[in-house]
């Protein structure tokens, strides 16, 4: 625990060390803005809700998620600190928890700085709040899948931009997995039972439902899973590379 | 698994290919570092063929060779970043492959190229170091001051890694490997970069460390060897060519102890005539100097001194000499005809 927490201590220091951080979160502010306002009609809509800002955070992380997930392996590669960082005496799996946590926390900050929205909601009218604490845990957590998947494919590569291409492209198909786009094109051929498990996957779906305001513990679990998942898969790729 | 006690029995019956060349004055204790058989493969390219040897506390071991001969990858190996293919790696006793966390904890490791965290200062990255290596308060501050002093990088403590001269980032390097003050050091290329004076401090360090430490370096500095190894490998395509003393190795030079002097050149023929007349000249060349004298290199038979002989006969004949030395031979001509001559694996450098 200890030497998760001090790494990522350290990673999130580096954040805020250099402008990645600054640019980051004025772009996700101003971008979330942006999409809640005009697109979502914010104003227009006439609803104390913060549904329509929600609705756009898959998209938006899709963009910018990768992006902070790019560097966490690949950077290390590329300038040889991989090689500090795994000859200290820690685990395969306290590197890739600190470094991940560090970088879902640091999206949990650019999601927290979001409370002007909440504010301005609660002055203009009388919003269900309850609903509004689901939306910001279903993002939050919606965040951390993503998060989990870019860091895993960071590891695969010492190139950020194929790294972030390639994560961009995985998170797409996650987040568009139960629309009938991508289900129309599986339906002709593959078993109802994979249909249906792809469909399963789709953030959109499990997101959507939290949105609503009932907290579903399963879609909850679901993005967990998840998270556990493909943080197991960033832990094997990188041992599988010690021994390649 | 492995006997020191007897190295002699173990040479002959070759059992385990280890290459048993120890020191002077260490015998059976103290062996930190044990590689057996190691070997590591990228693909189908073998870039660390089947090494083994062993550190002792004490030893200061010199890896030699040319770029890409595989001292790097012997390094990362050694220090857990990578895997052998086959073979083992010990450390205090332990396996490397299974106690991995436990091993790190002991070793101070200096990668290749001294990488960094560019975006921190020296301050904050040493401050992360002595935390994951599991000191707490007060002794943190101590043990980055005492590092700091030692590498002299008190004056740019506050400034980020990028920042800093190419001499700086080693340090660091440097200062992050032994600030845990740890029984084991592994260091890739400790003095690359630095300037003479930089260098001849690193090389002071390490030599004042040896004493309670199992050290391990890479060079293609010879000169380096001799100043600070007790022991020097030279390792080519991956093998391990040669496992001796830099003193040793320097016997191995075609010009060690042979006697060079400097005479006129119609009287050339004459001399080398008569000083091939020794007893103890095994042959002797000339070659032209830039003022149109020739110089005369006089080799000795194996083992023998002869700068004695030489004198004595030439003032017995009145020859006069303008400059006359005792050449040492270069690490550098040990060093070339080893690594070019792959044939001498194996049964040469074990005798």
């Amino acid at each position: 625990m200890r030497n998760i927490a001090i790494i990522a201590k350290r990673e999130i220091k580096g954040y805020f060390t250099t402008p990645l951080a600054y640019i980051f979160i004025v772009i996700f502010l101003a971008m979330s803005g942006a999409f809640a306002f005009y697109i979502g009609g914010f104003f227009n809509r006439e609803q104390a809700s913060l549904a329509t800002f929600f609705l756009y955070h898959p998209w938006l992380y899709l963009m910018l998620v990768p992006a902070i997930a790019m560097r966490l392996w690949a950077e290390e590669r590329k300038t040889g600190t991989i090689e500090i960082l795994m000859t200290l005496p820690i685990s395969t799996s306290e590197a890739v928890l600190g470094k991940y946590l560090a970088a879902w926390g640091f999206t949990g900050i650019a999601l927290t700085l979001t409370f002007p929205m909440w504010i301005t909601v609660n002055v203009l009218g009388e919003p269900d709040n309850g609903v509004i604490l689901a939306g910001y845990l279903g993002s939050f957590f919606m965040a951390g899948a993503f998060l989990a998947i870019g860091s895993c494919i960071s590891a695969l590569t010492k190139n950020q931009v194929i790294a972030f291409i390639v994560a961009a492209t995985v998170c797409f198909l996650f987040t568009m997995s139960g629309l009938e786009l991508v289900l129309s094109f599986f339906r002709g051929w593959a078993p109802e039972i994979l249909v249906r498990t792809i469909a399963s996957m789709s953030f959109l779906t499990h997101f959507g439902a939290i949105l609503k305001g009932v907290i579903d513990i399963r879609d909850l679990i679901f993005f967990g899973t998840l998270i556990a998942f493909w943080l197991f898969a960033n832990v094997i790729i990188i041992d599988l590379k010690k021994a390649a | 698994m492995f006997d020191f006690g007897r190295p002699d029995e173990e040479a002959a019956t070759g059992l385990n290919n280890k290459i048993n060349r120890q020191p002077l004055g260490i015998t059976t204790m103290a062996e930190k570092i044990v590689l057996n058989g190691l070997t590591k493969k990228f693909g189908p390219i073998l870039a660390v063929d089947n090494i083994s040897l062993s550190v002792a506390t004490g030893e200061v071991l010199g890896f030699l060779g040319p770029n890409g001969a595989g001292k790097s990858t012997t390094m990362r190996m050694l220090t857990g970043f990578i895997e052998p293919t086959s073979g083992t790696a010990e450390v205090c006793g332990l396996d490397i492959t299974r106690h991995p966390v436990e091993i790190k904890r002991r070793i101070g490791y200096l990668p290749e190229g001294a990488p960094t965290y560019g975006d921190m200062t020296p301050e904050s990255y040493l401050g992360f170091i002595a935390e994951i290596r599991g000191f707490n308060g007060p002794e943190i501050r101590r043990r980055i001051e005492a590092v700091t002093k030692k590498v002299d990088i008190g004056s740019v403590m506050r400034q980020p890694i990028d920042t800093l001269s190419k001499g700086f980032k080693r340090r660091v390097g440097l200062a992050q490997a032994m600030l845990h003050d740890p029984e084991i050091l592994i260091m890739d290329e400790p003095t690359d970069g630095l300037d003479p004076n930089q260098k001849h401090q690193v090389r002071k360090l390490i030599r004042e460390m040896s004493a309670d430490r199992a050290i391990i370096i890479s060079t293609h500095i010879l000169e380096e060897v001799e100043a600070v190894c007790s022991r020097a490998v030279i390792i080519a395509h991956g093998r391990l060519l040669a496992d001796s003393t830099p003193e040793e190795l320097l016997s191995r030079a075609p010009d060690h102890n042979a006697v060079m002097i400097t005479v006129d050149t119609n009287k050339s023929d004459a001399v080398k005539k008569t000083l091939e007349g020794l007893d103890a000249v095994k042959n002797t060349r000339s070659e032209k100097t830039a003022n149109g004298d020739t110089r005369l290199v006089i080799r000795p038979k194996k083992g023998k001194l002869i700068a004695d002989d030489v004198s004595q006969l030439l003032r017995s004949k009145n020859i006069p000499v303008q400059e006359m030395f005792v050449e040492r031979g270069s690490l550098d001509d040990v060093f070339r005809k080893i690594t070019k001559d792959g044939k001498s694996a194996g049964g040469g450098t074990n005798a």
